[in-house]
């Protein structure tokens, strides 16, 4: 993985000192809260219902065993011993004290971690492919260019006051693990005839209010442009973008209302100033630099799946987990193994000090000392020896980790909703907690294949409920909980939103319209079609017609 | 007379901020953008230097042609948080050379200043109820940059040179 030199330690090491100065400024009076707001933002703190909550980044979603240690200790030290793995592949903190924040980025910087722009009217970590570097269907892979991206959007001066936040994806395997067609700016890694790479570039997806799918404004970006067009980009949305209403300042709106073609020849004409420009363009050893750092692990040639036959012929509660809880490995005798987050009665995406220290020494013990986070908000251990996986899945099993429910409907992105975001309508994790206990039965579950069931709290969608397989909004009925519901989303390459059955219902009847949606998809399907293509067959009406039978 | 920073140090200043229906004094003056293209043959004909005050709409390519008679362009930012000039300025900067003084008006405060900096600003009225000893700690946050690096050059520079040699070594 990336590791700082001495440049970037400096600079994380000046901001922590920096804020510190901000806060304590803020403090004694001396900056507004209006002041005050995006300085705290940009260094990931929000204000929130009960206390501040503290976003941290973790860049593309990888982090090593130290790091892990470090987040279960800040868990630990500064909060109530939890904390909750979001769909931007971060971690947040819902009870940290305004005046120990400077303290815990500092313990933060001590890893090679910290908390910029991952809040604000900014650019935000740069989100990738969790199986980056171990996928089979990867052209190569993503996370140098994650990084390259990084480092030119951290503390960008011209960039750092943008209409609205600002996110960018990247993928570069065949069947996108990213989403990047729901960010502001998405990159599919892709080569041209003569084997170069470059980039196909989509703008203007997002979810939120006005939920939209990316436009593909250049087939093919030569590599060593890639900064230069980021930036011209920017530039077309800073100077562009609305700044006179929040709702209405995402990128996204500005391409629709100026067309994706016509935003595109903007870009292209900006672009063309600032092609070229030897500070904006990468040579061949910008690019190797970072690959460097994330060259294989010393993978044991040796490692074969003997000892896991035997396994897998012997114990059925093992081959389940061993099914939906991890998957294939380009190194032969390894797999890619899924720590689910998503137990009956834990709040999706939770996870506490002592699980976060357990995990730190299984990524060393069954691995590299490395660990990935999902958008799906699950964690990976991504280089686990076949042979040691019936040992693995026992200490999962000890620690509450090993849910085969992987890619089922239980595995569900949930946002904190309300029970920590001032913003929400309606609370989202007891509403998770009915779901999972009505639908408790694993092989029923097995046999629905697999359904992406994503809920958010509010029309924010910090949940991705649009591109939910089933999706599953909080509104506020006359100060009432009531939930939206819809079928039919993706995020993946055919990327698209859900429509909804009907009418929001109460929330003791979400589980009874969830239950009417599989006995509508179970009658219609064919063969073992997955949901989304039954939708696609069907349309919602059936869906509709049986949910408010 | 204002007091404010320019290049790194607090100066008393000198110009004066003309509205479009005030007679123009003596001296050196900043008009608005309107004025400036309503009267540019008068104010070309007066004594004193001119600058013009332009905000985050302003289209740039139609003040090309002015930008040698003008000492200073003034880039609004009427909130602290509204970030286009931070783009114009460096437009004016790299694509257009303009080599004066740009200078940052309205709501400017510490904790911004040290962006501005970096896009090619060089002098900033810090707003009147602020302390310019206290702002000019913002130049002295941050010893080095990934992008717009005023002090140095880039990480990805110093890095290839750092590999050039190990190269070279290996090669021969
Ligand atoms: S979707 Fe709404 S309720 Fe949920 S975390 Fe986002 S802002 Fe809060």
């Amino acid at each position: 993985m990336y590791r700082y030199d001495s440049f970037d330690q400096t600079l994380v090491d000046e901001r922590v000192a920096q804020f510190r100065d901000q806060t304590r400024r803020y403090l004694a009076g001396e900056l507004t809260d209006d002041e005050f707001r995006p300085l705290r933002l940009m260094n990931g703190l929000y204000i929130q219902r009960h206390a501040p909550m503290l976003r941290v980044s973790i860049p593309y979603g990888l982090l090593s065993s130290e790091q892990m240690r470090m987040l279960a200790h800040i868990a630990r030290t500064y909060d109530r011993g939890y904390g909750h793995f979001t769909t931007r592949q971060n971690i947040q903190y819902n009870w940290p004290a305004l005046e120990s924040v400077p303290d815990i980025l500092a313990d933060l910087a001590r890893v090679e971690m910290h908390a910029i722009q991952t809040s604000g009217n900014c650019i935000r970590n740069i989100t990738s492919d969790h199986l980056a570097g171990v996928a089979a269907d990867e052209l190569t892979d993503p996370r140098p260019y994650c990084e390259l991206i990084r480092q030119w959007a951290t503390l960008h001066p011209e960039f750092s006051y943008l209409p609205r936040k600002f996110k960018i994806a990247v993928s570069a395997s065949e069947s996108d693990r990213a989403a990047i067609r729901v960010h502001d700016i998405g990159l599919q890694v892709v080569h041209d005839d003569d084997g170069r790479f470059g980039f196909r570039v989509f703008v203007g997806g997002g979810l939120g209010r006005t939920p939209v799918v990316g436009e593909c404004i250049r087939e093919f970006l030569p590599e060593e442009d890639l900064l230069s067009y980021l930036e011209a980009i920017l530039r077309v949305y800073n100077l562009n973008g609305r700044r006179d209403n929040i709702h209405k300042a995402r990128i996204k709106i500005l391409v629709r209302a100026m067309g994706a073609e016509a935003f595109g020849q903007r870009v292209e004409a900006e672009w063309q100033h600032l092609r070229g420009d030897p500070r904006l363009t990468l040579a061949p050893e910008d690019v190797a630099y970072m690959q460097g750092f994330f060259q294989a692990p010393p993978y044991d040639s040796t490692a074969d799946g003997r000892a896991l036959k035997e396994h897998l012929d012997g114990d059925p509660a093992f081959t389940r987990w061993y099914r939906h809880n991890t998957v294939d490995h380009r190194q032969p005798g390894y797999r890619a193994v899924f720590l689910s987050l998503k137990a009956p009665a834990v709040a999706p995406g939770d996870l506490t000090d002592a699980q976060m220290d357990a995990v730190a020494a299984l990524a060393e013990r069954y691995g590299f000392g490395e660990i990935r986070v999902t958008h799906t908000q699950n964690l990976i251990l991504p280089d686990v020896r076949q042979d040691a996986l019936h040992a693995l899945w026992q200490e999962l099993r000890e620690l509450n980790l090993a849910t085969p429910n992987v890619g089922t409907m239980t595995d569900m992105i949930c946002c904190p909703g309300l029970d920590f975001c001032s913003l929400a309508n309606a609370g989202s994790i007891d509403v998770a907690r009915d779901i999972n206990e009505r639908f408790d039965n694993l092989d029923d579950l097995y046999d629905l294949g697999d359904i992406r069931l994503n809920m958010s709290g509010c029309m924010n969608a910090c949940g991705h409920h649009h591109v939910g397989h089933i999706g599953i909004l909080g509104v506020d009925k006359k100060g009432e909980e009531f939930y939206q519901i819809t079928v039919g989303g993706s995020s993946s390459n055919d990327a698209g939103m859900g429509e909804r059955i009907g009418p929001a219902v109460a929330k003791d009847r979400v589980a009874d319209t969830l239950e009417s949606i599989l006995h509508t998809f179970v009658a219609h399907r064919e063969g073992d079609e997955p949901l989304i293509d039954t939708y696609r067959r069907i349309g919602v009406k059936p869906f509709k017609e049986a949910a408010y039978a | 007379m204002r007091r404010m920073i320019r290049h790194g140090g607090i100066i008393e200043d000198h110009w004066l901020h003309v509205a479009d229906d005030d007679a123009l004094p003596e001296g050196d003056v900043i008009v608005t953008e309107a004025r400036w293209h309503a009267e540019r043959e008068t104010l070309l004909a007066r004594d004193g230097c001119i600058g013009v005050r332009i905000h985050g709409d302003t289209d740039l390519s139609a003040l090309a042609p002015d930008l040698d008679s003008l000492a200073v362009i003034a880039l609004e930012f009427p909130a602290f948080k509204d970030g286009r000039c931070l783009s114009q300025a460096r437009l004016l900067r790299e694509r257009f050379g303009y080599s004066g003084e740009l200078r940052a008006v309205g709501d400017v405060l510490r904790d911004q200043l040290a962006y501005m900096a970096r896009v090619g600003i060089d002098a900033f009225e810090v707003r009147a109820d602020r302390s310019l000893e206290d702002a000019l700690r913002a130049f002295e946050e941050f010893s080095g940059h990934y992008q717009l690096n005023p002090v140095g050059r880039s990480p990805r520079e110093l890095r290839r040179e750092r590999a050039a040699p190990a190269r070279t070594a290996a090669a021969s």
